[in-house]
């Protein structure tokens, strides 16, 4: 039996699977929906044990699990960087240690997010989905990141509203008509579209560092220095992170492609650092 | 109460509990949303600060000095509630003048220090004050970070306050060890630009103050970072010429007698 599509459902809005047409929604009753024994609202799965039954009336995501950190992204002068570390924390164990956070989705777009692993995997289904279609339908176009963005917005959105967020923070980045483009959406549906963008930790430890020193005509070697500096910091300060990172690269002439994990050079011998209760003997 | 045998009183908490339950309001506490930072380089120590000041999402003081003088060769930046920061660096000051006069010697920071932990962990943490202190004494420079809860940490560099992270993330990119008397400078400028641009508890200006051996450079107001760009001139003066002339006419005064002489007072009587 062929998986049921869950990209788009026209009764309950994209990123949510559900029946095809207007039936029993609040579009066409007088009352709100109510859910289903083994079906909840949002159109998952159907689960073996409804939760309603067993009087939890818990329908929304409360927490994440297992969680990816920080995404940062510059824009430069052939197309745009994203970077992120490889890990999937659970809490603050560092327990999943070779992550891929960011999806190809197709020669001109990459994803890559923070937030809930899981969630993440099943936004990447998603997109599966949409560039499956474009291969059958084989027409020689693409989905660009413009259009990706736009699609993982209103998903995020959708699902919002249904008090169920995928619980990711999301940067899309890639080739749109030659220039280069770069956008993020929360997991409350926010999304803009900037020469450098940052989630999680990022925001407070790369972006002064994007401010100061990304341009948008900046050279590969300087747009890599500016990635490896910003991933540096965000090692360094960020408990919950690994020195093991992938960058993806998305430019007109190679395409999008993602590199293997590798690890940067991190100073940890200041001299400074060597005896700092020297002379505060008893204090830290 | 009244007793003697010593150790806290909390009777006041219940009191605050008990008017907080009939409904009355706190006033809220001035806080100094912040972005405070130091650095040890080769021959001293350098503390950056911005210098707003918030209370709630209002700035209340645009211009406010947050380096504050411990002694001649101390200096200490403060972030959190303004009234603690100003009391407890002026106790502090104020203690460590007479241990001078006492011990007859120039003061130590870790005397500093410890005085500052004492008195904020006798208060658990109520006392809102975060410091970075830093200081010239006998034994070379020295850089402490003290928490509102009475912990000290002693680093070659420090941040604090809410755009602390935003100027840490400069320090962590670009500090080497022994930097010179300018380069430090520059870095501790830089990560105090970055905490006033990225973060909006911070603003203004960048103050910063340099401690060597030699004596104590305070350099108010440093960098000029949010001052206005326009200023308004009054009067206003407008050169002859600023206005174009669309139309002109000429009124020659025909048939106007022009008298000269004695003005005539005004009859007020």
């Amino acid at each position: 039996m062929l998986p049921r599509p869950t990209t788009h459902s026209k009764a309950l809005g994209p990123g949510v699977a559900g029946p095809e047409l207007a039936v029993a929604t609040s579009a066409v009753l007088d009352r709100p929906p109510q859910p289903i024994a083994h079906l909840p609202l949002s159109g998952a799965q159907p689960c073996a044990v409804d939760p309603a039954v067993l009087g939890d009336p818990r329908q929304h995501t409360k927490y994440p699990y297992v969680t990816g950190t920080s995404v940062m992204a510059i824009k430069y002068k052939d197309g745009v960087l994203v970077g992120c570390d490889t890990l999937g924390a659970y809490g603050t164990t560092k327990r999943y240690k070779s992550t891929q956070r960011i999806y190809r989705v197709n020669s001109k777009c990459v994803v890559a997010a923070g937030g809930e692993i899981s969630d993440f995997q099943y936004i990447s289904n998603l997109l599966d989905e949409l560039t499956t279609e474009d291969y059958r339908i084989d027409d020689g176009l693409e989905l660009t990141p413009q259009e990706v963005h736009s699609y993982l917005c209103r998903v995020m959105y959708n699902r919002r509203n249904k008090f169920d967020p995928l619980w990711n923070s999301l940067v899309v980045g890639g080739m749109q008509d030659s220039q280069p483009f770069l956008g993020m959406v929360g997991m409350v549906g926010t999304h803009y579209t900037d020469s450098h963008v940052t989630t999680g930790f990022a925001n407070q430890l790369a972006r002064p560092l994007f401010r100061e020193r990304q341009q948008d005509d900046m050279s590969e070697e300087d747009a890599l220095q500016l990635m490896y500096d910003a991933l540096k910091v965000c090692y360094y300060r960020d408990k919950v992170s690994i020195n093991k990172f992938q960058i993806a690269k998305v430019t007109k002439e190679t395409g999008a492609s993602i590199s293997e994990p590798f690890a940067l050079d991190m100073r940890w011998d200041y001299k400074l650092f060597a005896q700092p209760t020297k002379w505060a003997v008893g204090a830290w | 109460m009244g007793s003697n045998a010593g150790g806290f009183d909390f009777d006041l908490c219940k009191r605050n509990a008990m008017l907080e339950n009939k409904g009355m309001t706190l006033p809220k506490a001035w806080k100094t949303g912040t972005t405070i930072a130091g650095l040890i380089y080769k021959d001293g120590v350098v503390l950056g600060a911005d210098t707003r000041s918030t209370s709630g999402n209002t700035v209340a003081d645009k211009n406010c000095t947050k380096i504050h003088f411990i002694t001649s060769n101390i200096y200490a930046c403060g972030a959190g509630t303004a009234a603690d920061l100003e009391h407890v660096t002026e106790m502090v000051s104020g203690q460590l003048a007479l241990h001078r006069y006492a011990t007859g010697r120039q003061a130590r920071v870790i005397t500093a220090m410890t005085m500052f932990k004492q008195h904020l962990f006798k208060y658990q943490g109520h006392v809102g004050a975060a410091l970075v202190l830093g200081g010239y004494d006998l034994n070379g420079p020295h850089l402490f970070t003290i928490y509102p809860h009475g912990s000290t940490d002693s680093l070659p560099f420090a941040t604090m306050g809410s755009g602390s992270v935003n100027a840490m993330a400069m320090f962590e990119a670009y500090y080497k060890d022994d930097l010179d008397r300018p380069e430090a400078m520059a870095l501790v400028a830089r990560a105090i630009r970055s905490g006033v641009m990225n973060d909006l508890g911070s603003g203004s200006n960048v103050d910063l103050c340099v401690i060597t051996k030699d004596g104590v450079d305070y350099l108010r107001n440093y960098e000029y970072l949010q001052a206005k760009t326009y200023t308004r001139q009054f009067p206003v003066k407008y050169p002859p010429g600023t206005a174009t002339i669309v139309k002109q006419r000429v009124l020659s005064l025909k048939g106007v007698e022009v008298i000269e002489g004695v003005a005539e007072e005004m009859d007020v009587s």
